[in-house]
C-alpha cells in the first residue's frame, strides 16, 4: 500500500503545509463555486445539446471540487470532512476567485467566465502536473485529462459568439467587460506561495503562471478580435466576494443548514 | 492512495465458538478475486465488466487476511462509483473475509485501459470504443462517415454521435 495522505502532508515544514491548505482550498471552492453556477443551466440553456453539456460540465467540476475537498480534510486531520468544509462555512471564508462572483449573467456571461477560468484552471494544473506532493499531482494528471474537453467546449463558444457580428459578439463583448477587471483573479498571489514553489509542490509563482495562462490565450484572442483582459486588481483576495455570491452561497447551503446531521 | 475506505463484511477478529460452514469458502488468492471481480458488471453498461474496463487497479490480501481493492474512477465525478464499490464488497463476501475498497488515483484511468474483450462488449453494445473524436467509427456498419453531436453525453465519460451512413445515433466512450 501507498503511504496515506495524512502521513505525506505531516512531513512537510509548518509553513509549506499551511501554503497547501490555502492552495487546495482555492482549488476546490473555484471548481465548487464555478460547477454549482453552471448546473443553474440544467434545464434552461439555449440548446438541448448544451443542456446536456452544462450539467455534463457541472458535474465534472462538482466530482473535482469534491476529490480536492476530500483531500483536504487528510491534509488537515482535524477530522472535519469534505462535506463540513465544502458547506459549512460563512460566505467570507470561500477562497475561490473573484472572477466567479459575477453571478450567472447570459449565455455570453457563461461562455466568456468559462473560457477564462477553464484556461486559467488549465494553466494552473499545468503547474502541479509535477508536484512534489504526490496526492495532489495523481489528482491533477487524472483532472487534466477531463479539462481538456472543457478547454475545447469553451473555446469552441467563444469562436461561435464572436464571430457572429450584431448581438452575440455585442453580447460577448459586454461580458468580457464586465469580468475584465477580475478576468485573472485565479492567479491571486496564495499567502505562504513561495514556500510551495520552493518545495516543487508548486512549480512557479502565480504571476508567472498567468503570464503562461496570457501567452495561450492571446492566439485565441487574436484570431476573432477580442480585447484581452487587463491586468488585475489582485490585492483584494479572494475573501471579498460580494452579493451575487451571497445568494449562491444561500442556495448551496440552503440543505445542509436545514439539517447539518442528514446522511444521504 | 487511499481516498476514502468503506469496510463491508463481517467484524475480523470476533471471537466465539468455531463455526464450520457448510459452503466450501474459496481460497482467497488474488488470481481468485480476480476472477471473481470479473462478475461484476459496469452499473451504467452492463455488457462490460470492471475488470474488462480497466478500473480494478490493486488487489491485495493483507497478511491479517484483509481482502483490499482499489479502483480507478473512469471520471473524478463519477456517480457510479459508490454503486461499484457495494457490488464489489458484496461479490466479494464469498471469500468471508473483511473487504476493503478504496478509490485511487495513482494512476489515471486511461481509455488504454479497457481490455481487447471490453472493447468488443462495448461495440456489441451500441457503444463505440474510446478513440480520438476523428477516429470514431460507427458500432452498428462500423462507418467512419460519423459526426459529433456533443463531446458531453448522457454520463461524463461518454459523448454524442451520429453515422451519417446508417442514419443511427451511437455514443462513444471519451478518450482520455
Amino acid at each position: 500500500m501507498t503511504t496515506a495522505r495524512s502521513t505525506l502532508a505531516a512531513a512537510l515544514a509548518p509553513a509549506t503545509r499551511a501554503a497547501l491548505d490555502e492552495l487546495l482550498l482555492s482549488m476546490a471552492d473555484d471548481e465548487f463555486v464555478i460547477g454549482f453556477s453552471d448546473s443553474e443551466w440544467t434545464g434552461i440553456a439555449p440548446l438541448l445539446e448544451e443542456d446536456v453539456a452544462m450539467s455534463s460540465l457541472a458535474q465534472d467540476e462538482l466530482g473535482h471540487a469534491a476529490a480536492l475537498y476530500a483531500l483536504l480534510a487528510e491534509v488537515r486531520a482535524d477530522r472535519r470532512d469534505a462535506d463540513a468544509i465544502a458547506y459549512d462555512r460563512q460566505p467570507a471564508e470561500y477562497r475561490h476567485a473573484r472572477m466567479l462572483d459575477h453571478g450567472r449573467g447570459d449565455w455570453a456571461m457563461t461562455i466568456a467566465r468559462r473560457f477564462l477560468y477553464d484556461t486559467a484552471d488549465m494553466t494552473r494544473l499545468d503547474g502541479l502536473a509535477g508536484s512534489s506532493f504526490v496526492p495532489l499531482r495523481e489528482l491533477v494528471n487524472k483532472i487534466r485529462r477531463e479539462e481538456r474537453y472543457h478547454v475545447m467546449h469553451a473555446t469552441a463558444w467563444l469562436e461561435r459568439l464572436a464571430e457572429r457580428d450584431g448581438e452575440p459578439r455585442e453580447r460577448l463583448l459586454a461580458a468580457l467587460d464586465e469580468l475584465a477587471p477580475d478576468a485573472a483573479t485565479v492567479f491571486t498571489p496564495l499567502d505562504g506561495e513561495a514556500s510551495l514553489v520552493e518545495a516543487v509542490v508548486l512549480a512557479e509563482p502565480m504571476a508567472a503562471l498567468e503570464a503562461r495562462w496570457r501567452a495561450t490565450i492571446t492566439p485565441v484572442f487574436v484570431r476573432v478580435r477580442l480585447p484581452m483582459p487587463p491586468a488585475a486588481d489582485l490585492t483584494r483576495g479572494r475573501t471579498d466576494h460580494g452579493e451575487p455570491f451571497q445568494w449562491l452561497w444561500g442556495e448551496f447551503t440552503s440543505v445542509r443548514r436545514s439539517d447539518p446531521v442528514a446522511t444521504w | 492512495m487511499a481516498v476514502g475506505r468503506i469496510h463491508v463484511g463481517p467484524a475480523f477478529g470476533s471471537g466465539g465458538d468455531v463455526v464450520i460452514e457448510a459452503v466450501a469458502v474459496p481460497d482467497a488468492s488474488v488470481e481468485a478475486i480476480r476472477s471473481a471481480l470479473a462478475d461484476v458488471a459496469d452499473p451504467e453498461i452492463p455488457a462490460i465488466s470492471i475488470v474488462d474496463l480497466g478500473i480494478v487497479h490493486r488487489v491485495d490480501v493483507s497478511g491479517d487476511g484483509r481482502i483490499l481493492v482499489e479502483l480507478l474512477p473512469t471520471f473524478v465525478g463519477c456517480p457510479a462509483i459508490e454503486a461499484i464499490r457495494s457490488a464489489v464488497s458484496e461479490r466479494l463476501a464469498a471469500f468471508g473475509r473483511p473487504v476493503d475498497v478504496a478509490i485511487s488515483f495513482e494512476v489515471p484511468w486511461t481509455s488504454e485501459r479497457i481490455t481487447p474483450a471490453g472493447r468488443r462488449h462495448l461495440s456489441e453494445s451500441g457503444f463505440a470504443p474510446p478513440a480520438e473524436p476523428e477516429d470514431v467509427r460507427c458500432p452498428y456498419c462500423d462507418s467512419a462517415n460519423v459526426a459529433m453531436d456533443n463531446a458531453f453525453g448522457p454520463t461524463l465519460c461518454r459523448s454524442l454521435f451520429y453515422c451519417r451512413a446508417c442514419r443511427q445515433p451511437f455514443e462513444s466512450f471519451k478518450a482520455v
